[in-house]
């Protein structure tokens, strides 16, 4: 068993409405050091087998085919056994 | 007028314009058939809508669950074989998450859902609407992630025919150009529907079939929709 993270964030570049919500939300609060917030989404993954490169490539073809859009967005994976 | 012609109208678990667009057909003389998404027979159908609504919850992204049912598989094939595919709204969504047609559907940029009728000036011509160029339109909308997105190389690729083709802009009420980032959610060069580079796949945001009867309607600029590419279908051309 592997469990793997994910990470989904507009590119940059793109605008992100509610990150920039929240952003501005941050600033009336008067947390002025708040410089930018972009909001994404964290998935998880829990796959049978080893947590091999083999299985990684498939996990990123996962990001590449659903769980992320690539033309609006970028994935990171991080892994753990 | 293109009676008897059919054309099938995908329905997902969370659709909820299909009738809409039945009863747009019906209106028009046009027979309507509902395809399941678990369903991997088209039939005789001689053109596809993909109707507007909420496709599997919206979850992860508008239209990313629903480009993998089953159903899908065979409307790609449908259009790749040059046939007539029409997405509105949610069907706009999957349509490009399926790569039928360029760019993506972002969510509004002021957040807000928007339900209005807008202003639209048609560019250019493809299967399924044929007007000339700068003809306005006035037709509802109805979303949440209608931001139309497309990269750099891709909107040259719709200025030149490569990716395709902007069919509608949002515009203002005389047809002039929109202030920059003046279209209602944001989207880039105000683009409110695209065709592929073959010209037999639409996508678009507003809804033409809320725009057919009078009696329900704010205009009735809906039915030049679907009795353009009904002409082709019925000529025989696609």
């Amino acid at each position: 068993m592997a469990r793997y993270q994910i990470y989904v964030t507009y590119k940059q570049g793109i605008f992100d409405p509610a990150g920039a919500t929240a952003e501005r939300a941050l600033q009336q609060m008067e947390f002025d050091e708040v410089d930018s917030v972009r909001i994404g989404k964290y998935i998880t993954l829990e796959v049978a087998g080893e947590p091999d490169a083999a299985q990684r490539a498939r996990v990123e073809t996962m990001c590449e085919k659903l769980l992320a859009n690539p033309v609006i967005e970028d994935y990171r994976i991080e892994s753990e056994s | 007028m293109a009676a008897g012609a059919k054309v099938g109208v995908v329905v997902f678990p969370g659709s909820n314009c299909e009738q809409d667009v039945a009863y747009a057909c019906e209106q028009l003389g046009i027979t309507a058939r509902y395809l399941w998404h678990g369903e991997r027979d088209l039939g005789d159908c001689q053109a596809l809508v993909l109707p507007g609504g909420f496709s599997y919850g919206d979850y992860l992204r508008a239209g990313a669950v629903a480009r993998f049912s089953p159903v899908m598989e065979e409307v790609i094939r449908f259009a790749e074989t040059g046939r007539p595919v029409l997405g509105i709204c949610n069907g706009f969504q999957i349509l490009t998450e399926a790569h039928l047609l360029p760019g993506a559907l972002i969510r509004n940029a002021r957040l807000k859902f928007i339900c209005r009728n807008v202003a639209l000036r048609a560019e250019a011509s493809c299967d399924w609407l044929d007007l000339p160029q700068g003809t306005v339109l006035h037709l509802p909308i109805n979303h949440g992630e209608g931001n139309y997105y497309c990269d750099p190389s891709t909107l040259e690729g719709l200025r030149d025919g490569t990716a395709g083709r902007v069919i509608l802009r949002y515009c203002e009420e005389d047809g002039a150009d929109l202030p920059r980032h003046g279209a209602p959610n944001g989207a880039l060069d105000a683009i409110a529907g695209v065709s592929n580079a073959a010209g037999n796949v639409f996508g678009l945001m507003p809804h033409p079939e809320r725009a057919v009867d009078p009696q329900a309607s704010y205009t009735t600029d809906g039915p030049a929709f679907f009795t353009t590419v009904l002409a082709l279908v019925t000529e025989g051309v696609r």
